[in-house]
Order: structure tokens, then sequence, then C-alpha cells
């Protein structure tokens, strides 16, 4: 291996620029002549509107123009779409009503966009806005999931509020199984919403050239060129070559930076009618109001075990928010995101699922980091923990006891996926020493003598990582094929330009992906640049989202690399006067075989940008691009464990240790994969312990609006957690890689779900806050008392 | 409009702002100093975490003119040239940072604290950190940073 090549843990290169405040994020970018962008967004979560006047704010200081949803209608401006169909189980596409970047007649959630004021300075367009008469002709708000399709309709398109009515499995076997079944273990859940809270609030830049009659939009985007695709071929009609997106550094995503918004959509649409750039940047308030919120699902799950504890069937019934408007990958979410992974590790025979999406009248509900698997996973692992209470087994030897076995592999489940490799008993093994299980029941008597209750909880989780085969998605409902491409390019003195479709918000890809061209191609790392982020730089790509950044545009950057070998070896030959099969390539030499004769991989380069002496019917030039479209989802798997202490006279969980093993197949860099891993579990911490998005029943507003409402995460809310790794290598491609992004997040609630409850005896929902756990407690005290 | 003069970064500047321009958008908006970034609007997340006369504030709560006079240290000022100040060096052995944009405010907290107590257990910096919000890296290797720069610095 290299001393930077694949599985050191290279120290990130992006990092200089962030610790010297050199990053340079949308909001630090300034065009000349730019104008501000305000958006007076509804005060109410559903009304009609009436009558927008907007004169008074025209005439204010600084107001250069004010747009209403009747002036983008007026330009044919179409309508956000989403990317995903999905039929429903009477084969009826879902109900998809249009979703207009200004409202047009209705507002439908607290922060809907009713006018756009471009202005001087921002805090002339913010002041003319409260200028902006708007009447509205209020109707009933509908937040509540499980009550939604009850509520008054939101769209003329769905009524009773349903956008899907979907299943899949083998409703009739999972029944029969059911109505056999010695045991049968239910449980009602919620698996709470969540609002993303990326740290950099939402920006765009509009720029219109009318000498070129061409736009460039600077966006904090995760796919810019999905995002060019989205507002060149349906909403604004503009020819995707007249279209540059720029999404420069980007300060974490989870999902929420995956979609086209209403306000990009906006500035780059404004910025042609007034003539220059326009700007806007989200106040954090806006961010909890429009960015696309995740989860928010109400579930109702039955597992049928038999005498010996080995699972028969597995039925979930699932009521999914998807807020008031779909979102551009909305519906895969709670469905071919969600119900495909609901066999989780087990070897379940049967399973169905039924899911009822429905609109609200709430803000979009999207892909959150892990984005349908970890409520899948939830689901799983708390009714897995409560069958082995009931049953009176051991939780970790339940699950052993029905983990699909790595003989089993490739294992095809009953809900559509074919997990190619994994080794589950593996990893709960290491999961189990590393926790010291055996000594639980010592701890647990220890902290008693302290009075704390001491529980522990284990989460065996899986993923659909990889996203995804083209084909398989497309069969599927998908409006995008999900390949990846990436552009290697020599330059004549021997440096490398990598241009990956892949975007970088967090993940250190500049570090990562040139460690891997430097070991494919023998070259030094630090002569390999990574270009990403630009449509007008990198190859047509889909970008960073459902950790596919490594196992699809890093398999892509290995087929381009692999290219370049492929006609190196042929000017190799020519100057070494070999035949080419005689040449072999390795450590950046090529080789004539059985020989000491050889040519450097720079050399080679030189050669073919100066082609003095060159094979003849060979381009010249050395630059490759490849494009990646994976042959199956990769399946990353581990076993969490959560120890902790309930003081029952305060409520507060305490996490006293965290063991983390994953198997993500081949690590490249352990360094940044151990940091994904703390990532996502502190999001999944968050959401079981603290985090919560509230709206209130009656008036439709966000209470939960900002972070002295909403509960992040902070240092003193969190351990530091022990990670350890097993590696099954991902058979289908050429890395051997899994991927590692969402797995702490998937992996983490039901952990620590299941250790409070085992803790404190009682079933709880998410987020187990101090006031709730309190509330069990001194209950269960009050019952005993009596 | 009133004329405002401080040192920023060992620099002295002298400018007319609007009096309600807060310090965050004189840093960023007047100066160009973009590496100080603004993350909410409710002074909770700590991403504009500046010195002001060697004290660690959040600059979006103080207005420019309360600053005049100060000596304001942004995270360009931190570094001398090229060698990064020991608590950025020790954010990026450890991988203290993914997306970079609570860094900027975590590293000035992060020095201000050893300023206060050069050697801080791991409860102390998890309490002193309450102020800054990180998304990424579940403070985990942020706490691992700022243990290794404080045993550096005191060498």
């Amino acid at each position: 291996m290299p001393e930077n090549g694949i599985g050191a843990p290279v120290r990130r290169r992006e990092d200089k620029r962030f610790l010297t405040g050199k990053g340079r994020y949308t909001d630090d970018i300034n065009r000349p002549g730019q104008l501000y962008a305000y958006f007076l967004r509804s005060p109410v979560a559903h009304a009609k509107v009436t009558r927008v006047e907007t004169a008074q704010a025209e005439a204010a200081p600084g107001v250069v123009a004010v747009f209403t949803g009747q002036d983008m209608a007026a330009d044919n401006v179409g309508s956000l779409p989403c990317g995903w169909t999905v039929t429903d189980r009477h084969g009826e596409p879902h109900k998809a009503p249009p979703h207009y970047p200004l409202v047009r007649d209705k507002v439908r959630y607290v922060g809907d966009h009713v006018a756009m004021v471009v202005a001087e300075s921002y805090a002339q367009a913010r002041d003319a806005a409260d200028l902006i008469e708007v009447d509205y002709d209020e109707l009933p708000a509908v937040v509540d999931t499980k009550e939604a399709m009850s509520g008054t309709q939101i769209h003329d398109e769905a009524p009773s509020n349903l956008c899907f009515d979907w299943e899949l499995g083998d409703k009739d076997a999972v029944e029969q199984a059911m109505s056999q079944a010695a045991n049968v273990v239910e449980l009602d859940l919620i698996n709470n919403r969540l609002i993303p809270n990326a740290m950099e609030p939402r920006a765009a830049i509009g720029d219109y050239d009318s000498g070129t009659d061409s736009y460039t939009v600077y966006s904090t985007s995760q796919n810019p060129h999905l995002l060019r695709l989205i507002l060149c071929a349906f909403v604004l009609n503009l020819p995707e070559s007249r279209v540059r997106v720029i999404a420069p550094d980007v300060g974490g995503g989870f999902g929420s930076k995956i979609y086209a918004y209403a306000e990009e959509t906006c500035c780059t649409w404004a910025a042609k009618k007034v003539g220059r750039p326009v700007k806007w940047t989200a106040e954090r308030g806006e961010a909890f109001v429009s960015d696309a919120h995740g989860r928010d699902h109400v579930t109702n799950v039955k597992l049928a075990v038999d005498q010996e504890g080995k699972f028969l069937a597995l039925k979930v019934d699932t009521t999914a928010n998807v807020g008031a408007y779909l979102s551009s990958f909305s519906t895969c979410v709670p469905t071919y995101l969600y119900a495909t992974l609901l066999a989780g590790q087990y070897a379940t025979p049967a399973i169905y699922a039924n899911v009822k999406a429905v609109f609200t009248s709430t803000a979009p509900v999207d892909a959150y980091r892990g984005a349908g698997r970890p409520e899948a996973t939830y689901l799983i692992e708390r009714v897995v923990e409560v069958a082995a209470r009931q049953l009176g087994m051991d939780p970790a030897e339940l699950r052993r006891k029905n983990f699909i076995k790595p003989d089993q592999f490739p294992y095809q489940t009953p809900v559509a996926l074919t997990y190619d490799i994994g080794n589950y008993e593996a990893s709960l093994d290491k999961a189990l020493e590393m926790i010291d299980y055996k000594g639980f029941p010592a701890r647990k008597a220890e902290a008693e003598t302290r009075g704390k209750l001491r529980g522990i909880g284990l989460s065996a989780y899986i993923e659909a990582c990889g996203i995804a085969p083209s084909a398989v998605v497309g069969a599927l409902g998908a409006g995008v094929g999900l390949w990846e491409s990436a552009q290697v390019r020599f330059n004549a003195t021997g440096t490398v330009s990598v241009m990956t479709g892949a975007h970088s918000h967090g993940q250190g890809h500049e570090t990562s992906f040139a460690q891997l061209v430097s070991e494919k191609l023998g070259i030094p790392y630090e002569n390999v640049e990574i270009v990403h982020g630009d449509t007008g730089a990198i190859p047509m790509g889909m970008g960073t989202y459902g950790s596919r950044s490594l196992a699809v545009g890093g398999s892509a950057i290995v087929r381009a690399c692999d290219k370049i070998v492929e006609k190196g070896r042929k000017i190799a030959a020519h100057l070494l006067e070999a035949s080419v099969d005689d040449v072999e390539f390795k450590d950046g030499q090529f080789t004539v075989v059985g020989t000491d004769r050889s040519k450097s991989m720079g050399e080679v380069a030189f050669t073919a940008y100066v082609p003095h002496n060159y094979p003849e019917g060979v381009e010249p030039g050395l630059d490759e691009t490849a494009f990646y479209d994976p042959l199956n989802f990769t399946y990353p798997a581990g076993v969490h464990i959560a120890e902790i202490e309930v003081d029952p006279d305060t409520g507060i969980t305490q996490i006293v240790d965290w063991v983390a093993v994953d198997d993500f197949g081949r690590v490249l860099n352990p360094m940044i994969v151990e940091g994904q891993v703390h990532g996502g579990i502190a999001q999944g911490v968050g959401q079981a312990l603290l985090e919560n998005c509230v709206y209130d029943k009656e008036s439709g507003q966000l209470v939960t609006g900002s972070y002295m409402d909403y509960t992040m995460p902070r240092a003193d809310d969190l351990p530091s957690f022990r990670v350890g790794m097993t590696v099954t290598e991902c058979t289908h491609n050429p890395l051997g890689v899994k991927g590692c992004g969402e797995a702490g997040a998937i992996a983490a609630p039901p952990a620590l779900i299941n250790a409070i409850t085992d803790a404190i005896g009682e079933e709880i929902d998410m987020p187990a806050t101090a006031e709730k756990v309190w509330r069990v407690c001194q209950a269960r005290f009050a019952q005993a008392a009596e | 409009m009133p004329s405002l003069s401080m040192t920023i970064n060992g620099k002295q500047v002298t400018k007319d702002v609007d009096p309600n321009t807060l310090l965050v958008q004189f840093l960023r908006e007047n100066l160009s100093l973009t590496g100080t970034h603004v993350g909410c609007d409710t002074s909770q997340c700590g991403a504009c975490v500046v010195h002001v006369n060697g004290k660690s504030v959040k600059s979006c709560t103080m207005l420019a003119v309360q600053a005049e006079g100060s000596d304001v240290t942004t995270i360009e000022g931190l570094a001398q040239g090229d060698e990064l100040h020991p608590m950025q060096a020790a954010f990026r052995e450890h991988h203290g940072l993914q997306c970079g944009f609570c860094t900027p405010g975590m590293v000035m907290s992060a020095v201000d604290l050893l300023q206060n107590n050069p050697d801080p257990s791991e409860t102390e910096i998890r309490e002193w950190l309450e102020g800054n919000i990180c998304r990424c890296t579940g403070y985990h290797n942020i706490v691992k940073a700022i243990q290794a720069a404080a045993s550096e610095m005191r060498r």
C-alpha cells in the first residue's frame, strides 16, 4: 500500500482552507451588481389567497421588483416536480399536485412562498415585504399524520389527503403465518419528525448573462447536475447547455440539499427579469420552516414468532407524512427505501407492508440521513427486542438465531432486494465482546446501589446503499438514472485532474478520491486534484446521497483509471518496442514482462501530449471518462450497542458506553469512515433523545422553529464512541466498498430506545426526553408504592 | 454613518458603517472576512465566534460599533503565515471537522477555552462547547483535537 493509498488514514487536504477561514460557501460569493431577495412566507398553515397587493412594496426604498405566483404563471414557469412516481396497490400513479415556486391560489404550510421581493439590500427587501398586503381565507390546518386522512382536503387532486396507498410483499402468506404462530408480538411506533439542520443554511445566487443568453446558478446543492436538470427540463424551460450550476463548498446536507427548492428557482428566473444577479441566503428560521423535513411515520408492526424463537412473518402498516407538496424524491423514501429493507438481517420468510402516504399542511418531507432505512430498522429492532423480552430470551441470542447465515448469500429477501454478502454474527460477536455483554448484569447491579437504572440495547441494522442500479429504480418509478461519472485527465507534466459527479459537503472526497487515484495509477497523491460541484467543469453526474459516493462514484473513477492504463499500455509498448500483450502495469510503471525495461506513467503521459514518437492509430492525449451503473445496491450492516443509565429523579439518560461495529466492506480512509460513524450516531441519538419537530395541531404553526425550541445535540449531550469494524467485501463493484454515511443514524435510535426501555421497564416513544422518562419513572414508583 | 476604527487580525481598520450593523456583518460584508460564518439567528450555533480583546464572542450578538477601538481576531488571523495555530493543526490531525462550516467558531471558542483552562477534562471541554453546534462530527473528534492541542500547548 502506498503511504497515501487505499486504506491509509490520510489527513484531509480540504481542511487547510476550512481551518483558516478560506472555505468558499455560497453566501461567501458576491456577484457585481448583485441584488438581494427576500421571500414573503405564509404566516398561516392553510388558506385560500384571495388578494396580493404589492404596489406599496414596489414603491419602497431600494426595491427593484416584487414577484408573485401570477408573474411566474404569466412566464409559463412550471411546477417543481417529484422525480419518483410510485404506483399504488390498485395500479394508479401517486397523486402529484402542482408545486409552484410561488403560490398561485392557496398556501399549504407555514413558510409557503407567497411573494419574492428583490432590492438593493437585504434589509430593504425584508422591510418592503412587510408592505405587501395579502388576504388569507383561512382553512383548517392538518398536521397530524394519523388524522390526516380525515382532515380538510389540501389539494383538489388528492381526496382524503391520500397521496398513495402502496404495498409490498405477500399479504396472504403473512396473514396465514400470523394466524398459526405461537406468538405474535405487536407494537405501535412513532418515528418522530426531524429537521435536518445542516449548519450552513441554504443559499442561492442567480446570475443571467444577456450577452450569451446564459445563466450561472450558485447553490448549496448536493447534486448540481440534478438541480440543473430539474430547473431546465421541468420548471424554467431552459436549455441545459445555457445553465451552469455551481455548488461550491457546501456546509453539510444530510439529504436536505438534494432537492430543487423554490428559492433557487426564483433567484434564477428573477435574474433575467431584473437583469442583475439575485442572491438569497436563508435565515435559520427560514431553514426550519422551509427545508425538507425527515421521517414522520406512524406504524403498527406485528412479528410472528414460533416456540423456538424463529421469526415466521412480519406485517407492517405505516402512515407516512409527505407534507404539503411532494419534494423531489419524497415518494421513494417511505416505499422503496423503506419497505424493501424490512427483512433487516433476518431470514424472516414472509413480509408484508402497507404504506399510506398523506398530505398535511406542513413543510414537505423528504430524505434525511438514512431516508426510509432508519424507519425500517427502528421498527424491526424494536419489535425484535420486545419479542425477546416477551419470550424471555436473550435479545442477542434471539437475533443470532434468526440471522441470515454467511452461507445463504446471495440472499433473496421476501421484499425484493438481493443481499450480496454479509456476516452478521461476526459483527454481533465483536460488539458483544467490545461492550463486555456478559459483565452487564454486574454493572446494572452496581448502578442500582447508586440509585440509577442501567439498561443495554442492541441494534442490528442493514441498509441499502450505492444508490442505485438505473434499470431497477427505473422499473420502480424513478425518473432518473442513478449511475455516476468520472473523468480522469492527465496533464502533460504528469499531474492528474479528476472530475467527479459526486459532490463533497463534508465527506472528504478531495482526499479519499485522490488516495484512490494515486493507488490506481501509481502516481504521487499530491499530484492528483479532485474537481467537483460545477456543471461547467465536470461530466454529468448524479451527486451525493444514499452513501453512494465511493461505491458508485469511486467505481466510475476506477473504470476511468482502467481506461487510462489500457491506453497507456499501447503507448508504452510502442516506446519499449514490445507487443502490447507483453506490457504489464504495476505501481506506476509499464514494464515488458520478464525484463527490467519500463516506462513510467509520467513518461507515457508526456508522450501522449507530445506524440513525436507515437503508435499508429492511437489518439494523442490521456483523458478518459467512465460512467458506472451499479449492478445491485450495496448492503452495509452492523451491530450497535448502547449502554445507558437513567436517573429516575430527573429522567436524564446518560449514555455510558457506545459500541459500533460496522461492515462497510473495504475501507478507503478509516479516519474519514470513523468520522462518518460518529456523526451518524450523533444524529441518531438526537432523534432518540432530543429532537422533535412539532406543529401546533390547531394553528399549524411550527412550534420548534429555532435553536431555542428544537433541541440539537450539543457536545455535552453526547459521549465518545467506540468504533469497530468487520469486513465482507461487496461482490459487485470494483472496489469491494459499501458506503458508510448513514449507518450511525440508522443504527442508533433503536439501540438507544432498547436500552432506555430495558432500564425503565416501559415502552416509550422517541424522543425519550428527560421529562417523558421522568414521568414513566414516577408512575412506576407510585405504582410500586400502592 | 458613524466612522468606526478597530484592529482586526493585527491591522488597523477604519470604515463608515450603519449603526445597526452587527460585528459579523461588518467582518463578512464590509471587510470580506468570510471565514466567520452565520449559522443561526438566535445566537445559539456559535459559527460566528471571534475574539474581541482576547475573549471569545459571538459576533452576531454584538454591534460593530460596540467593538470601536477593540482588538479583534478572526479565524483568518489565527495562523502565523503558513504555520497553523496548534488548535488548527490538532483539528486537522484528529479529523475534528467535516463540512467546515462550524469550524471557525469551534476553533476560536476552543482557543479561548485553553486560555481559561490549559488542561481541561473531557467533561469540561464538552461543557465549554455548549454554545457551538456541529452537525457533522458528533463532537467526538473535536473533543480529541482540543485535548491534543491542550497537551501540545502545555509543552
